[in-house]
């Protein structure tokens, strides 16, 4: 106490004794002198002048540790003397400063009055004053501190400075979606899902991938049928032309199915043609007509083989199929190098067709398969006919069960092909006898042009060929060297020859020279004879009689014939085409009553037959007529008998 | 028409699991939610309303908010929806269910 006592006194002394001088006496002391360095000598106003001997004077100045503004004659009563006695001891402590303080210990009363009372203003929150007691005192009595040698020290590290940052996610993708719910849709999309779910057992039943169910699952779930589009509308849009075409062609199709002409009553025998549908191809327009052929499984699709007669104007051909549904557009198209002579469709397996063309290639096309090209073609093979092929017809299957057909062509071959597994293997049958008038030595040069060729229903080994030169030669296919008849038929070329379909010894040929004949196989002269003024280019008999046939000539003109009604005149001698237009094939429809006939601008055209061509023979009252194959040939039997 | 679907219903509804007509949801999420339209629809056979609450409060629960559920026999519809987000499907051969989700 005292030496700090002193240094303050002494330090307070001094700048009290200064700020005394610098009033009293002025400036230049040496004191003053280290003090004011620097600065500018300012005079205050009320400075005293002192004279130069008066400031040269030298004042010593002691430093006394003693306050001089205690007082130094304090005098106190003293109660012991009963006098007035001096105090030595005086109270040299001055106080300069005195501050005030505001803290106040939180064990006192007014220290615990404040912090209840901080306590309810803040709510028990983090607040500076009262927390940090609050906390302290807590660090205190959990820790249990050594009172002695703890030291508490905290410091701050340094925070980063905060920052605002935001940022928007991009939204989940959106798409657009429509559809209608009706009753008929969500029957589709059932029978869609039952077809879907037959489909997929067949293919759990062939093989069993779990992959490919993997993936016809997956193309229902993307079901957005984009690869069902294209094909169902073509299922679709077929049958719309059809029912376009029924209504358009709706009063033909009512007269096919229902018109039965009333005025045959009123003709006698007589009967009519009735025109139906025409059948005509744009492309096919240069093209004539060369064969016809039903279809036996379906009964309204026919095949209509498309070339030329003519030597000189060979181009390419076609096949064309029709169905009576759809009368303006083929359903099949091919397209042939050469001129198509003549086709067959195979009689149980309605798919397979074979033709023969003009350059002497056989092909068999297969409808089933989609593509253009015929599945078999003989071009490759070395047995190929040298000439036009005339005829073709399918065969019993063989012992290997393979497909075979026999053609006849104008090289005056019989040549069996045999689908063999990729390819047409061939067997010669029969090669047809060279005609006497010709020389030894061109016998093998020019051949016996075969036109027609017909099997016998029933004993399909015995044939028939009619040639170039008018005859018709009956042989079999055990035979390969012999025909076992020869029949002088015609003058001219035979166009057809053909089997009856019932009775077993009779066919029916047809010519160039006019003339349609019926023969008894077993009769070198014909049975019957007809003559119809221009070259008949093809014959055929009905299916439902023995004793109807039909024929066509070049002056257009369709001859039916009804043998049991009248055996010298035919019933209806129609002309169809237009003038100048020659017809060259007749077919009839195993079921319908209707026949088409092929011309030579492409056309074909179908016709039904009047009542009066149809007739059956008449019932006996009370009696039941037997119907069948056998009252055919009996009636045939009976002609005969009556021409014999 | 209406005895032929019938009739489909008949040889339809043994068979259990149908594909739906249009759906983008990935496999889990489209067999659940379609168990569960099923469920809504036969127990609330008579009243869609019921039946399409039930479901939409489900579907959010399960998969998120908003979901829209429209159900019934006649109606056409141009939706925008989330992508993998939609099942179109019918039930019991009558009714149409279509499910979506859009926020």
């Amino acid at each position: 106490m005292s030496v700090s006592h002193k240094v303050g006194t002494m330090k307070s002394k001094q700048v009290s004794s200064f700020v005394m001088q610098d009033e009293e006496e002025g400036l230049d002391t040496a004191e003053g002198e280290e003090w004011m360095q620097g600065k500018t000598l300012v005079k205050p106003p009320d400075q005293l002048d002192l004279t130069e001997a008066e400031l040269n004077e030298e004042i010593t100045r002691v430093l006394k540790a003693s306050n001089p503004n205690a007082p130094q004659n304090v005098v106190r009563y003293s109660f012991k003397e009963g006098c007035y006695k001096p105090i030595v001891f005086v109270d040299q402590m001055a106080i300069h400063f005195e501050l005030e303080g505001n803290l106040v210990h939180k064990e006192s009363d007014e220290g615990r009055r404040l912090m209840a009372k901080q306590a309810e203003v803040d709510d028990g929150g983090g607040v500076e004053r009262p927390d940090n007691v609050a906390i302290k005192a807590a660090k205190r009595e959990q820790k249990l501190t050594n009172q002695f040698n703890f030291n508490e020290r905290a410091s701050q590290t340094l925070n980063n400075t905060p920052r605002d940052i935001s940022c928007q996610t991009e939204p989940p993708p959106r798409a657009n979606f429509s559809a209608t719910a009706n009753q008929w849709e969500i029957y589709d999309f059932y029978v869609e899902e039952l077809q879907r779910r037959e489909k997929s057992k067949e293919k759990h039943e062939g093989q069993f991938l779990n992959k490919e169910e993997d993936k016809s699952k997956k193309k229902m779930i993307q079901a957005e049928t984009q690869n069902d589009d294209i094909s169902q509308l073509a299922k679709v849009v077929k049958i719309i032309e059809r029912m376009v075409n029924q209504n358009i062609f709706d009063d033909v199709a009512q007269d096919f199915m229902y018109f039965e002409d009333a005025s045959d009553e009123f003709r006698g025998e007589k009967g009519t043609l009735l025109p139906l549908w025409t059948f005509q191809y744009d492309k096919a327009k240069s093209l004539s007509v060369t064969a016809l052929c039903w279809n036996h499984k379906y009964n309204d699709l026919f095949a209509v083989g498309l070339g030329s007669h003519e030597f000189t104007q060979q181009g390419g051909g076609m096949l064309l199929f029709y169905t009576l549904k759809n009368p303006s557009y083929p359903e099949f198209i091919f397209n042939t190098a050469s001129g198509v002579m003549c086709l067959d469709i195979h009689e149980h397996l309605s798919y397979l067709v074979a033709v023969g063309l003009y350059d002497g290639c056989v092909a068999v096309y297969n409808l089933k398969k989609k593509t253009d090209q015929p599945i078999y073609n003989s071009r490759a093979s070395s047995g190929k006919h040298t000439s036009a092929v005339m005829q073709v017809k399918w065969q019993k299957d063989d012992l290997d069960s393979n497909h075979n057909f026999i053609s006849v062509s104008a090289d005056g071959r019989l040549v069996s092909w045999t689908l063999v597994k990729h390819e047409l293997v061939f067997t010669e049958i029969i090669k047809l006898p060279v005609i006497d008038t010709i020389p030894d030595d061109l016998k093998d040069v020019i051949p016996t042009v075969g036109t027609s060729l017909d099997f016998h229903k029933q004993k399909d080994y015995s044939f028939l060929v009619g040639t170039e030169h008018g005859k018709i030669h009956k042989g079999s296919k055990y035979y390969s060297s012999k025909f076992l008849e020869k029949y002088d038929a015609h003058f001219m070329n035979v166009t057809r020859v053909k089997w009856n379909p019932f009775h077993p010894d009779v066919f029916i040929s047809c010519g160039w020279d006019w003339m349609v004949k019926i023969w008894d196989q077993t009769m070198k002269s014909p049975v019957f004879t007809f003559e119809l003024k221009t070259s008949v280019t093809d014959v055929a008999w009905a299916p439902y009689s023995s004793t109807v046939f039909a024929a066509v000539t070049t002056d257009g003109k369709v001859h039916v014939f009804d043998l049991n009604i009248n055996k010298y005149e035919a019933l209806c001698q129609q002309k169809v085409v237009s003038k100048k237009t020659k017809l060259f094939n007749i077919e009839f429809n195993p079921v319908h009553p209707i026949i088409i006939v092929g011309d030579d601008r492409g056309h074909v055209t179908s016709l039904k037959l009047s009542p009066n061509l149809r007739k059956k023979p008449k019932e006996k009252k009370g009696q039941d007529l037997p119907k069948g194959p056998e009252v055919e040939i009996a009636k045939m039997e009976q002609l005969l008998s009556s021409m014999r | 028409g209406a005895d032929d679907t019938e009739e489909k219903t008949q040889t339809i509804d043994p068979k259990h699991i149908f594909p739906p007509q249009h759906t983008d949801m990935p496999e889990e999420m489209r067999v659940e939610t379609m168990e569960l339209c099923v469920t809504a629809c036969e127990k609330f056979a008579t009243n869609n309303e019921s039946a399409a609450k039930m479901i939409k409060e489900s579907m959010d629960k399960k998969f998120g908010s908003s979901w829209h559920v429209v159900i019934g026999e006649g109606f056409g519809f141009e939706i925008t929806h989330e992508v993998k987000n939609l099942l179109y499907m019918f039930f019991g051969g009558g009714l149409a269910v279509c499910v979506w989700k859009c926020s």
